[in-house]
Formats: structure tokens, C-alpha cells, sequence
């Protein structure tokens, strides 16, 4: 006996609205690559035709930068690396203690609400706009630096590291918090039934065993202070400058793009040169991220 | 007869100190991270204060943005926000749903998370340039309201397919199956229950995306907006898309650096609206997860 004939439920028009949807939602899928592949293209873009004109080795470790020189033109952007490099290493210096610290304090030594609040907390922290933080550079550390430091100015390197810190900071924590959540719980419990402390536990069973999540935490977050721009713009006293001491101004890269792309004629070299710059610190997250992500990968894979 | 008693040895002793030790110092550092929040946020208040009123929200600059309010600023943020994420929802609740619903774990779906994180991480300045060359000069749209907007867009992108995945991972696998079982197809169930399920997650991402588009500036500065732009006091629809506009954050930003003698307390007034506005919208879009997850069904 045959079969009843098979009863088309869906109208043509629905079965291909569907596969139209299939499609977009393919489209929107491969976005994310899209994005990533023009944002270096259109910088590389605008930038290029200086490069044929450049001497690099003058350009990446010359501290002269006199972009608009009528005489002599150099676009040396050493000191720019050293102050973003200084910057970014003071305020790890601050910020990855305290953010791995305070990590290790949310996830393992307070429960309960004590520890949502305190996760709450933190991403307030994160939400506070990065042209606030130059604000609070500008008008209330600059004041508190220059009175109780012995500082000539207050917007300078260590004003700048601090509000770094502070930025970063809760990237460090969330990420880290997160790293020492991934490890089992029966790991905890195997060094508590030997009598260990939560303090012997964490230095010596979970730190190590959260190795590579933590140090994706720390990579971020320099990251985020690498690439960080009203912040530094407004609190490094914006000095073309190789620091000597904490308290010299500088200059960083991300700052430079912001304080003079207005001011440059549309495919000046002065303009070409700011996207070639934007193309440096493109290159320095970009090398930055993919670590962090191989370290959390690494996590996986444990 | 007695339990035995534990008399401590000196390692225990010494054991129990350090323990003590860590929690104080642990606790200590995540002070020095709370206290300054909340010492800052207070100055910040006290110290703009007295500015602000309602007359000061919906009143223009005046005066060389030495006098009046902040209203075009804050519509102008309004509008760059709301675009932004009109844009960058729709492709990144896909781009998650493409991630998490459709692709097998292959080279492309590795290359597209490479993209996510490292699009996440590409700094804003970075893509002030990219906005400024494609949408500003090689897309035709000028200095406006919408090539910026689309830059804001970009960048939150990569935030907004991280939270939306993470919701529907939440949505159980069970599900799917009962759906497919009864003869689903593949969007059939997409859209009539893993959407419906994780809508709440996927918009708590959303929303927590809007105060970080409202505070952006580098992304602006040099693709809409603009230091001063007249618009009528209070009025609801004040620029066109193709219009600049003034933000609050690019506000704060010329009123700190390049208007002189400025009135003390305006650069803290609009410092505290600003502040006051992100804060407000993130603790909504905490309050209303939490809220949801008290009462999740599975």
C-alpha cells in the first residue's frame, strides 16, 4: 500500500524567507573578520604612501617630532614608545598586584553577597568613561600630586600610570576572577583535606593551576592601557619627553593621533603619519591580544 | 571519657597568622579599589552640585560654553547612541547566533573568535582613523551623525557577540532537541525558543553596551563631533543624520582643555551627569539581571 502523499506544510515563499535569513545570519557571522580586515586595511591605506619616504630607523627610536617644521621635518615617534611603554609598565606595576589580589580576595576569601557586591562594584569601576578619569587627572590628582609630592607639575607619568590603574584594574579582576573559577573544585578540596589554609591553597595549588588565565588577565589589561587615549591625553602634560623620573611628562602614541589629527590637512604626510602610528599600536594590540587569547586557550585545552 | 584535645603547634600557629595576614592585605587592596570609587564619584558630586538643575539639562550653551546648560550635548549622545546600537545589535545578536547556533567548531569559527577578541581589543583612537578613512571620507558621509555613529557601532560589536553568546549558551541543549524533534527546522527554533529564552541575557548585554558607547570620545572626535553646534533649547529632534552634533563627552573634553575661565563647577556638573547617566544604566542593567536570574525556570 502506499504511503498518503506527504502534505507540503510550509509555503515556498517561507522556505526561502528562511534560507534568505540563513544567509544574513552567515554574513553577520564572518562580520567580526570583515571588520577586523578593514580597520588595518583603510589605516594601511591612508598611511602608505608615506612609507617609501620614511628612513624607519630614524622614525621608530629619533625622539625628535617636528611634524610641522617649515625648515627640517622629522617624524621621530622614540619618545612617544618610551612614553607609552613607561606608562603602561608603571601602571601594571600598580594595577597587577592589586587586580590579581583583589581576584583571588572575590573569588576565594568572601561568599555570599559580600562577593556579588563586590563584583558589582568592580564593573562600576569599569563603566566609568575614560574621558572622566582625564577629568579626575586633570582637575583632582593634578592638585593632590602637586601639593603632597615633590612634583614640578602634576599631569605627568605617574599621574598617568595611576589612572591607568585604576582603568585596568578591573579587567585584571573579572578575568582573573573568572580564570580561578575555571579551576575544579576538587582541587580545592583534595589541599583543604590536607589540612592547607585557604591563603597555602591559593599560592600554592591555585595560582599555579590558573597560570595561564591569570596571565591572559594581565595581558588585557595591558591592552586596555596600551591603547587607552583621553586618559593619558589629558593627564601626561602631553610632552614630547623621555622620562627621567616619575614625575616627568610625556607623551604617548594613542595621544599624538588625538592632539593632532584635527589639526592636519586631509593626505598631508603630517596626516599619513599619525595613521602610520595608528597602524604601530594596531600592530602592538593586535600581537597582544592573540598572546592573551593563546594563553586562555591553553586554559581550555588543561 | 573526653574528646581528645588539639593543642596547636607552633607550624599551625604560624599557619593560622599567615592565613589572618592574606585576608587583611587581600582585603586591603580590594579597598584601594573600591574606596577611590566612591571617594571620587563624591567629590565629583559635591563639587558639581550646585550647577545642576533642570534648567541646566535642557538649556544650550551660552556665552562661549562659559554659561547655560548642556542640552545639545546630551541629545547629541542620545542620538549617537541609540544609532550605534540600532547597527551593532542586529549584526552582533546574529553574528552570536551564527557562532553559537549554526557553525561546527572548524578554522573559520577559530578565525572568527580571533576577530571578536581581537576586535574587542583594537584601541578607540585606532578606530577614530578607521571611521575618519572609510565612513567619513571613502564612504561619502562627511563629518555627521552617522558616520560616527557607525564608528561607535564597531566598537561595541565585538562586546555585544561576546554577551549574546554567553545567553544563548545559557538556553540548555534539551531545548533544541524537543524543538527539532517535532520537526523544526534549524530557524524555527532560533526564533520561537532560543531567542525567547535568552532575550533577557541578550538585552542585559545591550544595555550595559549603552554606557560605554554614551562615554566614548576618541571614536568621535574626529568623525561627527563637534565643539559647539546651536540647536533650539529643549527641543526633542534638534539634528539630522547628516548633521554634526556636540556629545557629552567631547563637551566635558573642550570645556576642561580649551574654553578659558570657564565657571569652576561646570566642567564637575557635566562630569557628574555624564558619570550619573552611565552608572544609572549599568546598575538598571544589573538590577534587571539579577532580577531575572532569581526567577530562571531551568
Amino acid at each position: 500500500m502506499n504511503p498518503p502523499p506527504v502534505r507540503q506544510a510550509r509555503s515556498a515563499l517561507s522556505l526561502w524567507g528562511e534560507r534568505a535569513i540563513e544567509w544574513i545570519i552567515r554574513l553577520c557571522g564572518i562580520s567580526a573578520v570583515i571588520f577586523v580586515f578593514s580597520i588595518f586595511l583603510f589605516v594601511f591605506l591612508e598611511g602608505a604612501p608615506l612609507i617609501p619616504d620614511l628612513n624607519w630607523i630614524q622614525v621608530i627610536f629619533s625622539p625628535e617630532w617636528y611634524p610641522t617644521s617649515r625648515s627640517n621635518v622629522r617624524y621621530g615617534v622614540g619618545a612617544m614608545i618610551i612614553g607609552t611603554l613607561s606608562v603602561t609598565g608603571l601602571a601594571m606595576l600598580f594595577a597587577v598586584p592589586f587586580g590579581l589580589g583583589a581576584a583571588v580576595f572575590v573569588s576565594e576569601f568572601c561568599g555570599g553577597r559580600l562577593k556579588e557586591t563586590l563584583k558589582v562594584v568592580i564593573e562600576m569601576l569599569a563603566a566609568i568613561p575614560s574621558i572622566v578619569w582625564g577629568f579626575i587627572g586633570l582637575s583632582v590628582m593634578n592638585h593632590l600630586i602637586q601639593t603632597w609630592l615633590p612634583a614640578p607639575v602634576g599631569l605627568n607619568l605617574f599621574n598617568a600610570a595611576l589612572l591607568l590603574a585604576l582603568m585596568s584594574v578591573p579587567i585584571i579582576v573579572s578575568i582573573g576572577e573568572d580564570a580561578l573559577k575555571a579551576v575544579p573544585d576538587s582541587y580545592r578540596e583534595a589541599a583543604l583535606a590536607l589540612g592547607a589554609t585557604r591563603w597555602q591553597t591559593v599560592y600554592r595549588v591555585l595560582l599555579p593551576a590558573a597560570r595561564n588565565g591569570l596571565l591572559a588577565a594581565v595581558l588585557l589589561g595591558v591592552g586596555r592601557a596600551i591603547g587607552e587615549t583621553m586618559a593619558v591625553l589629558m593627564a601626561t602634560g602631553h610632552a614630547v619627553n623621555i622620562p627621567t623620573s616619575l614625575f616627568d611628562p610625556i607623551r604617548t602614541l594613542t595621544a599624538t593621533i588625538a592632539a593632532e589629527l584635527g589639526e592636519t590637512a586631509v593626505g598631508s604626510p603630517h596626516y599619513r603619519m599619525l595613521f602610520l602610528i595608528g597602524l604601530m599600536l594596531f600592530s602592538i594590540t593586535f600581537v597582544v591580544n592573540l598572546l592573551a587569547d593563546l594563553a586562555v586557550r591553553g586554559v581550555r585545552r588543561q | 571519657m573526653n574528646p581528645p584535645t588539639f593543642t596547636a603547634t607552633p607550624h599551625v600557629l604560624r599557619k593560622l597568622r599567615r592565613e589572618r595576614l592574606a585576608a587583611l592585605v587581600l582585603s586591603g587592596m580590594v579597598l584601594a579599589m573600591v574606596l577611590p570609587l566612591f571617594a571620587i564619584v563624591a567629590y565629583l558630586v559635591v563639587k558639581g552640585a550646585p550647577l545642576i538643575n533642570w534648567a541646566f539639562l535642557v538649556t544650550n550653551p551660552t556665552d562661549g560654553m562659559r554659561a547655560g546648560g548642556i542640552w545639545s550635548a546630551l541629545v547629541g549622545t542620545v542620538y549617537l547612541v541609540v544609532i550605534a546600537l540600532l547597527v551593532a545589535a542586529p549584526i552582533g545578536v546574529l553574528c552570536a547566533v551564527y557562532l553559537n547556533e549554526y557553525a561546527r567548531e572548524s578554522w573559520l569559527t577559530r578565525l572568527i573568535n580571533l576577530a571578536v577578541v581581537n576586535l574587542a581589543g583594537v584601541p578607540s583612537i585606532v578606530h577614530a582613523l578607521f571611521g575618519l578613512g572609510a565612513f567619513v571620507l571613502f564612504a561619502g558621509l562627511g563629518r555627521s551623525i552617522l558616520a560616527a555613529s557607525l564608528t561607535l557601532a564597531i566598537m561595541t560589536l565585538p562586546v555585544i557577540i561576546a554577551s549574546t553568546k554567553e545567553a544563548l549558551n545559557a538556553v540548555p541543549l534539551s531545548f533544541r532537541e524537543a524543538c527539532w524533534n517535532v520537526g523544526a527546522s534549524r530557524w524555527q527554533t532560533i526564533w520561537r525558543v532560543v531567542l525567547p529564552n535568552s532575550i533577557s541575557g541578550i538585552l542585559t548585554g545591550v544595555i550595559l553596551q549603552v554606557s560605554r558607547t554614551a562615554g566614548e570620545t576618541a571614536p568621535i572626535m574626529f568623525t561627527g563631533a563637534v565643539f559647539f553646534k546651536k540647536v533650539a533649547d529643549g527641543a526633542l529632534f534638534p539634528y539630522a543624520l547628516t548633521d554634526q552634533c556636540m556629545a557629552l563627552s567631547m563637551h566635558l573634553y573642550t570645556v576642561t582643555t580649551q574654553v578659558n575661565n570657564a565657571p569652576e563647577a561646570l566642567p564637575y556638573a557635566i562630569a557628574v551627569v555624564l558619570l550619573g547617566a552611565v552608572l544609572l544604566v549599568n546598575a538598571t542593567a544589573i538590577i534587571v539581571r539579577s532580577y531575572l536570574r532569581s526567577r530562571k525556570k531551568w
